[in-house]
């Protein structure tokens, strides 16, 4: 297989595969873990304004009082690489043209210089969170295989598209292929592993807000 | 497999509902869940991490619940969770968790870790891995009626001797009284002012109340130790005496898990709605104070602080009621840092003043309570549960600090106007 017929694997065959499992498997892990439902809560609820799961969802993104203090690389650390994550994804014109093929919608990109600097600061934050990951001792006892390996495919993709449009280290059509490759993995792995809290963080925060939300506490 | 493990493993099962399953789906490992712990911050031991304190509960979790992780178990590649493994957690599960919550209020992604602590320890107890004291104390409250081995002689003779000071009889058994008043072992021993104090306010209030005989404990280590049957059969003494003598309300003492096992686990522990309202007495003396029927006079000079009691405000809900009591009666409040909904637990909590054991880690832990009071130096450090002040006040001793603590309900008291004393 010539890079010209792995490219034309990866945007053709390949993607509809990883695209199907990723699709199958994030419904599939949603039944999986919604449908086990949960007991009605018998004790009369205290009413409090913003104490609900609604109000969770979205006040959790901030961190609570103190917290920044005790743990700032976890919290900037973390909003840089999800933000730049996100500016990347979805607002790199050629991604934006992609989606458009798939699903017909689009909307306005960011200019490239922008999104290289977006790419540069979000692998720098990765890199910032890993090594905090390796020193501190809380997370570093924590870290199993998985913590290792979701790092490294979610920052494959990033690595591979900005070397691709820098048309560095490698020919333009393999690293582009590459890149493709390494999206596809990404979205093979993401149901199956932690990187799955994209999708059930809203429903974690949703329960928490709404059991301690019946006690009148807004948490 | 032993007997005693398959029974808890199958009880862990029962336990795990969609919540949970979102919940371990969720966690990213970013472990700010153990800035949020007192028992990491003070020891800096990574093993206190709230959420590494449910990894047999995230296993099983895994392994019956998930499609891969059923794979994995059927392909012999997962490790299955055995006593030893459950032994070794007695600690992170019992000693070194007092079920403050305040892990779940931080987590970035949302999960409620305590809800999870709660429910792994029913299957740690039936697995037989509760720790002895809390045991202990559960049996004695199945048997003899209290966790302490209280019976209704002492309570008895702390209403003649309350009846002789205040000169206020001490109704016991009356139907139709307004309020039922719950007393904890904690106070019938230790601290005889409440009994005093709430003869006093209700008389100042003009409310009708009373004791009882079949229903006075209000605490329920049944909840701590994390059995639900033996918590129901506790809580159940409460719900018969309530509906029998036709209280409108039941009121909780000055004790947190007391008011957690009431007020928000009871009417799922019986598994009805109660015919009837529970009140921390603290919300009693704050509704009471907003009707124009409790009023004090003087003020208390010196510098007071307040401690929330976790399982009353962060877990409770009950955190303006006692700024607005305390207020009534000093000039010199001031709040510690983190106070109301982010207090930190005096390391008390959750049955673990009964663990033995656990001692040595609860006065390291106490360290965090010690730097807050050192933020504010007051004179006298006020609450409203008898665990905390018990606590506190063997903390303080510990850390040679000498800080007197006072429950919030006597020092009300303490300022009703002479004739209505």
């Amino acid at each position: 297989m010539n890079e010209l017929q792995f490219l034309t694997w990866v945007r053709g065959t390949g993607l509809n595969i990883a695209v199907g499992i990723f699709l199958l498997g994030v419904l599939w892990r949603l039944i999986e873990i919604y449908s086990l439902g949960r007991k009605k809560d018998l004790a009369a609820p205290r009413h409090v304004a913003g104490a609900s799961g609604w109000h969770t969802m979205f006040r959790r993104s901030v961190p609570p009082a103190g917290m920044l203090k005790r743990s700032p690389v976890s919290y900037i650390g973390g909003y840089v690489f999800h933000i730049g994550l996100a500016i990347v994804v979805f607002l790199f014109a050629p991604h934006i043209k992609l989606i458009e093929s798939l699903i017909g919608l689009s909307w306005p990109g960011l200019p490239s210089q922008f999104i290289d600097l977006a790419a540069v600061v979000t692998m720098a934050a990765m890199v910032v969170v890993l090594v905090d990951r390796i020193n501190k001792p809380v997370k570093r006892y924590l870290s199993t295989f998985e913590d290792w390996f979701t790092w490294t495919v979610t920052f494959l993709p990033v690595l591979t598209g900005w070397l691709a449009v820098r048309h560095l280290l490698l020919p333009y059509t393999t690293m582009l292929a590459l890149h493709i490759l390494s999206v596809e993995i990404l979205l093979v792995v993401l149901p199956f592993t932690k990187l799955f809290h994209a999708f059930t963080l809203w429903g974690s925060r949703y329960y928490n807000g709404a059991v301690n939300g019946h006690k009148g506490v807004p948490v | 497999m032993s007997a005693s493990l398959e029974k808890g493993v199958r009880v862990l099962k029962e336990m795990i509902d969609a919540p949970i399953a979102s919940y371990f789906n969720s966690c990213v490992h970013c472990g700010l869940c153990a800035e949020a712990c007192l028992f990491y911050t003070e020891t800096g031991d990574p093993k206190y991490t709230p959420i590494h304190k449910l990894e047999p509960l995230r296993r099983i979790y895994e392994q019956e619940y998930t499609l891969l992780g059923r794979l994995k178990k059927v392909l012999g590649l997962s490790k299955p969770v055995t006593d030893a493994e459950l032994g070794e957690w007695q600690e992170l599960v019992y000693n070194s968790c007092t079920l403050c919550g305040r892990c779940s209020l931080v987590c970035p992604v949302g999960n409620d870790i305590v809800y999870m602590v709660r429910k792994f320890r029913e299957g740690m107890a039936i697995s037989g891995h509760a720790p002895e004291g809390i045991v202990e104390a559960t049996r004695r409250t199945v048997s003899t009626g209290s966790p302490m081995g209280v019976t209704m002689h002492a309570v008895k003779a702390q209403m003649k001797h309350v009846e002789e000071e205040t000169g206020i009889s001490i109704p016991l058994d009356v139907e139709g009284a307004e309020y039922m008043v719950l007393l904890s072992s904690m106070e019938i021993i230790n601290f005889p002012e409440y009994l005093s104090a709430i003869a006093r306010i209700m008389k100042h209030a003009g409310k009708t109340w009373t004791l009882c005989s079949t229903g006075f404990e209000a605490t329920n280590s049944g909840i701590q130790i994390g059995v639900s049957d033996l918590a129901k059969t506790i809580v159940s003494r409460i719900v018969e005496g309530a509906e029998r003598l036709k209280a409108k309300t039941v009121i909780s003492p000055e004790c947190g898990h007391a008011y957690t096992a009431l007020r928000w686990e009871g009417p799922n522990l019986i598994g009805r709605p109660f015919t009837f309202k529970v009140q921390h007495i603290l919300e009693v003396l704050d509704e009471l104070r907003s009707q124009g029927l409790l009023k004090t006079e003087g003020f208390e000079t010196d510098r007071l602080t307040f401690h929330d009691p976790c399982q009353l405000a962060r877990r409770g809900g009950v955190i303006q009621p006692q700024r607005n009591l305390i207020n009534m009666v000093a000039q010199n409040f001031v709040e510690m840092p983190d106070a109301g909904k982010m207090n930190w637990c005096c390391g008390g909590g959750g049955g673990v003043t009964a663990i033995e054991p656990a001692e040595a880690l609860r006065i390291e832990a106490f360290k965090k309570k010690k730097s807050q009071l050192e933020a504010v130096k007051p004179d006298r450090l006020v609450t409203a549960c008898a665990v905390c002040r018990t606590t506190l006040e063997e903390g303080l001793e510990h850390y040679q600090m000498n800080i007197p603590v006072v429950g919030l309900t006597e020092i009300i008291a303490e300022h009703l106007p002479e004739q209505g004393a």
